[in-house]
C-alpha cells in the first residue's frame, strides 16, 4: 500500500505534522473515534461480532462502541446483504447521520450483491448511498475488515472520504458565490 | 390497567400533595390513546432484521403486526438456477450460526432421491455429525451470548465469543472457511478432517466446559437475569405444537421432540445423549434447554472422538463422486466425467422428498423435487426460525416493550433462514 | 413407514383421494381441491392419526417440468394443472408423517386456508401466496409477507425471469437509476 506503519498514535500524530498537516488535526482526532453504526442484515453479521469481539479487537483502533442511533454515529458499515426492501430504512438511517459520515461495505453482499444476482437482493448497498470502502469476502476474515478499518483511516485523516469531499465542495462553492 | 382514580393519588403522591384541580395545565394528565411504534428493520435487537409494528398502551403492547422478509435472499428461485453441489452456498447462508448443519440437511435430501441414505461410508456420516455438533454448539454460544448482551450482560457475550473463536478456528482447519464452510457434498464430504483434529477438539471443548460453567455462574440464579427471563414469553405445549415449534422453543415447553432421537438419521442411534425438556416454556427455561444442549452437544463430540472409524470420505457412486485427480488427467473418460459432474451437475432422478435434520432451532427439512437433470426443478427449504417467528406476535402480546428483547432473542430468529 | 395412515384416509374419504403414493421414505396422498378441509380436520382430530403439529405448506409449479429419462407423456403439457400445494402433517403421538397435494389450475389458483386448523399455516400461506399467487379462501390476513406491497408478480413461478428487479430507491446520481426512467427495464404487469 505504500504507507509507512505507525504502531502507535503518538507517532501517527507525530508523522502527520512533519507533513506540516497540522491543520488535518481533526481529520486526526475523527479517525481514532469512530462510532460505528453497525447496520447489520445477515451472516457478515457474525463476523463483525467476531471484530468486535476480543480476538480481534476493534477496541484499539478507537471503533469499540456501537451507537445504534444514526443521530450519534458517523460511520455505517453496512454489514450483510441489502434486499430491495430494505432500501429506503437504509437511506433513511443514512440520511438521519450527521455529516462528515463515512460508509463501508463489509461483505462482497453489500459490495456488489455478492452471488445473490436475483429480483430482490440489491446488486450492492451503492446503488442507494455512497459507500467508502468496500470489503470483499463471503464473509471476510476479520483481518480484511481491520485492514479495511485502516484503509478508511487513512482515507479519513487526508479528507478524502466522500461526505469530506462533498462538505470541501459545498465550501468552494459557497466561498466562490461569495466573491 | 390503572384507572383515573389510581393516577391521581399517584400524582399527589409526585406532585407533592396538590389537588388535581390546582394542578396547571401542563401537569393535566395526557389523554391515554394508543401508540404506535416501530421496532427494526434496523435495530440492534432485531437480530438480523425484522420490523415490528407496535401498538402500544403506554409501555404495554397490545397489538403486534411482524414484518419479515427483509433478507429474502431468494433461495429457491438461485437453487433452481444452480447445481445440487453449487446449493451448498445457499445452504450455509440459511441458518448462518451453524451452516454445517444446513449443509448436512440438504445433502440428506439430495441423498434420500437417489437412494443412497444409509448407504455412505461410516466415516462420513461420523464427520456429518461431528460438524453438525460443532455448528450447533456455535449456534447456542452465539443465540445466549447475543440475548445476555441485550440484558446488559456484556461479560457473557464476550465469554461465549471468545469460545465460539475456538469452534471457528477447528472448522476453519478442517473446512477452509470460518462461517460459511460449504464443507459437504452429495455422496461424501469435500475433504477429510485434518490430521491432528482429535487432539484440537479435545483442547478446545476442555476450554469450553470451564466456559459454560463461567457463564451459568454469572447468570443461571442472578437476579437481574432470571426477573427479565422468568416467566417472560410463556407458550403452552397445546399451543406449541399446533403452531408448528420445534427445537429448544418447543422443547422448553414440554414436547418432547429431537429428530434425531425421534427420527434417527446418521450414526445417532449408536450415540447416547440426553434431550433435555423445559416445563414452562418461557424465555428462562429456553435458555437453560440451550445450555443443556450445550453440554448434550460436547458429550456427543467425545463419543465420536472415539468412535470415528477410518475410511473413505466419499461414497463410491460415479454418480455422485469425483473421479481421482490422476484418472482425471491420464484418461478421457474420467476427464469427461469430471466435466459433465461439475457443469451439469450430480443427476438426480425425478421425484420428490423431504428430508429433515435437527438443526439448531428445530426441525430443518428441504423439501426437493428433482427433475433428472443436475439442477433441482424445487428446493424448499422449512426452516423453523420463520415458524416461530410466527408465533412471536402472540408471546409478546400484553408484555412491555422492554420484554420484547429477551423473547426475541431465545426465539433465535436467524434472518438468512426465516427469509430464505 | 406409515402406509397404515394412507390405507385409513383412503377407507375413510374414498372420493375425496385423487391417488396416493409412498416414495423417499414420505407418504404422500393427493386430495381434491373441494374436500381438502374436510380431510385436514379429520386428519387433526382423529385419535388414531392425531395430526397435530403442522411442518410445511408450498407450492410446486410444473410449468417447465420435463423430466429427463421418462416418457413425453409426463411432461407438463396446458391441459394439466399448472400447481400443486403441498401439505406436509406430523403427529407428535404417532410419529408418523402425510403429505396432502392438490392440485389447481392456472385460471383458478384458488385452495382452502388451513390457518384455522393449524396456526403455523398463517404465515406459510401468505408466503406461498406472495411466491406463486395462491389465493387461500378464507384466510385471516392474506397478503404478502416477503416482498414489499410494490412488487408486481409473483416470483417463483417458472415464467417470472430470475433477475428481474424492482426497486424501490435509487440513488440519484447513478448513471443507471430504473426509477428515473434512465435505462429503465420493461416492467410488465402480473400475469
Amino acid at each position: 500500500m505504500g504507507v509507512e506503519l505507525s504502531t502507535t498514535r503518538l507517532e501517527d500524530a507525530a508523522k502527520w505534522a512533519k507533513q506540516g498537516k497540522l491543520a488535518r488535526i481533526p481529520e486526526w482526532g475523527r479517525k481514532f473515534s469512530l462510532f460505528t453504526y453497525p447496520f447489520v442484515t445477515a451472516c457478515c453479521g457474525m463476523e463483525f461480532m467476531s471484530v468486535a469481539g476480543p480476538k480481534y479487537d476493534l477496541a484499539r483502533f478507537g471503533a469499540e462502541f456501537p451507537r445504534f442511533s444514526p443521530r450519534q454515529s458517523d460511520l455505517l458499515m453496512i454489514v450483510g446483504t441489502i434486499t430491495e426492501k430494505q432500501g429506503p430504512a437504509l437511506k433513511r438511517v443514512y440520511d438521519q447521520m450527521a455529516e462528515p459520515k463515512w460508509v463501508i461495505a463489509f461483505g462482497v453482499c453489500a459490495s456488489t450483491g455478492g452471488f445473490y444476482q436475483n429480483y430482490h437482493a440489491m446488486p450492492g448497498a451503492d446503488q442507494v448511498i455512497p459507500v467508502d470502502v468496500y470489503i470483499p469476502g463471503c464473509p471476510p476474515r476479520p483481518e480484511q475488515v481491520l485492514d479495511a478499518l485502516i484503509m478508511l483511516m487513512d482515507r479519513i485523516q487526508d479528507g478524502r472520504g466522500h461526505s469530506q469531499l462533498r462538505l470541501k465542495r459545498e465550501q468552494v462553492i459557497a466561498s466562490g458565490t461569495e466573491e | 390497567m390503572a384507572n383515573a382514580g389510581d393516577l391521581s393519588g399517584l400524582k399527589q403522591l409526585v406532585l407533592g400533595r396538590k389537588d388535581v384541580q390546582d394542578l396547571s395545565d401542563t401537569e393535566q394528565e395526557l389523554p391515554p390513546d394508543l401508540m404506535t411504534v416501530n421496532m427494526g428493520p434496523s435495530h440492534p435487537a432485531m437480530h438480523g432484521t425484522v420490523r415490528i409494528v407496535l401498538t402500544v398502551d403506554g409501555e404495554k403492547i397490545v397489538k403486534s403486526d411482524i414484518h419479515p422478509g427483509y433478507l429474502h435472499r431468494c433461495f429457491e428461485k438461485e437453487s433452481e438456477h444452480a447445481t445440487y453441489t453449487q446449493v451448498f452456498p445457499y445452504t450455509d447462508r440459511l441458518n448462518y450460526v451453524s451452516p454445517m448443519i444446513n449443509n448436512c440437511g440438504w445433502a440428506m435430501a439430495v441423498e434420500k432421491l437417489m437412494g443412497l441414505t444409509g448407504k455412505l461410508p461410516k466415516r462420513v456420516e461420523y464427520i456429518r455429525v461431528i460438524i453438525s455438533e460443532m455448528s450447533r454448539m456455535t449456534d447456542h454460544l452465539t443465540c445466549i451470548g447475543a440475548s445476555a448482551m441485550e440484558l446488559g450482560a456484556f461479560t457473557a457475550f464476550l465469554y461465549f465469543l471468545k469460545s465460539r473463536e475456538w469452534l471457528y478456528e477447528l472448522l476453519e482447519k478442517i473446512s477452509g472457511a470460518r462461517l460459511t464452510h460449504s464443507y459437504v457434498r452429495v455422496g461424501g464430504v469435500a475433504k477429510d478432517l485434518p490430521a491432528d483434529w482429535d487432539a484440537d477438539l479435545t483442547h478446545c471443548l476442555d476450554k469450553i466446559v470451564g466456559v459454560i460453567d463461567e457463564v451459568e455462574v454469572m447468570l443461571n440464579n442472578n437476579k437481574i437475569f432470571r426477573d427479565r427471563m422468568a416467566g417472560i414469553g410463556a407458550m403452552t405445549r397445546a399451543d406449541a405444537i399446533a403452531s408448528g415449534c420445534v427445537g429448544p422453543i418447543a422443547r422448553a415447553c414440554g414436547v418432547d421432540y429431537d429428530v434425531r432421537r425421534d427420527h434417527p438419521y446418521s450414526v445417532y442411534p449408536e450415540l447416547e445423549f440426553d434431550v433435555p425438556l423445559g416445563t414452562t416454556g418461557d424465555c428462562y427455561d429456553r435458555y437453560l434447554v440451550r445450555v443443556e444442549e450445550l453440554k448434550q452437544c460436547i458429550r456427543i463430540l467425545r463419543q465420536c472422538q472415539k468412535q470415528i472409524p477410518d475410511g473413505p470420505t466419499m461414497v463410491d457412486d460415479p454418480r455422485c463422486s469425483l473421479p481421482p485427480k490422476t484418472d482425471t488427467y491420464n484418461t478421457i473418460e474420467s476427464m469427461i466425467r469430471h466435466f459433465k459432474h461439475i457443469m451439469d451437475g450430480v443427476r438426480v432422478p425425478a421425484g420428490e422428498g423431504y428430508a429433515f435434520v435437527e438443526g439448531g432451532n428445530g426441525e430443518l427439512g428441504f423439501f426437493v423435487v428433482a427433475d433428472g437433470t443436475g439442477r433441482p426443478y424445487k428446493a424448499y427449504c422449512r426452516s423453523p426460525s420463520f415458524v416461530h417467528l410466527s408465533t412471536a406476535g402472540a408471546l409478546i402480546h400484553d408484555h412491555f416493550i422492554a420484554d420484547v428483547v429477551p423473547i426475541f432473542g431465545m426465539i433465535n430468529m436467524i434472518g438468512g433462514e426465516c427469509d430464505k | 413407514m406409515s402406509k397404515k395412515v394412507l390405507d385409513a384416509l383412503t377407507a375413510k374419504f374414498p372420493s375425496a383421494i385423487v391417488r396416493t403414493a409412498s416414495a423417499n421414505g414420505d407418504e404422500i396422498a393427493w386430495i381434491k381441491r373441494d374436500d381438502l378441509l374436510a380431510v385436514a380436520k379429520w386428519l387433526r382430530d382423529d385419535p388414531a392419526m392425531a395430526f397435530d403439529a403442522p411442518v410445511f405448506c408450498t407450492c410446486i409449479d410444473w410449468l417447465d417440468w420435463k423430466p429427463q429419462h421418462r416418457p413425453p407423456s409426463e411432461a407438463w403439457n396446458e391441459t394439466k394443472p399448472r400447481f400443486t400445494v403441498c401439505y406436509q402433517l406430523r403427529s407428535v403421538a404417532h410419529k408418523h408423517r402425510i403429505r396432502l397435494e392438490i392440485e389447481l389450475p392456472e385460471n383458478d389458483a384458488r385452495c382452502a386456508s388451513l390457518a384455522e386448523l393449524w396456526s403455523a399455516f398463517n404465515w406459510q400461506e401468505r408466503e406461498t401466496f406472495d411466491m406463486y399467487g395462491i389465493k387461500f379462501d378464507n384466510h385471516p390476513d392474506l397478503r404478502r409477507i416477503y416482498l414489499y406491497e410494490e412488487f408486481v408478480g409473483y416470483p417463483l413461478r417458472k415464467d417470472y425471469p430470475k433477475e428481474k428487479r424492482q426497486p424501490l430507491v435509487r440513488r440519484d446520481d447513478l448513471p443507471i437509476n430504473p426509477i428515473k426512467g434512465q435505462h429503465a427495464p420493461k416492467l410488465e404487469g402480473n400475469k
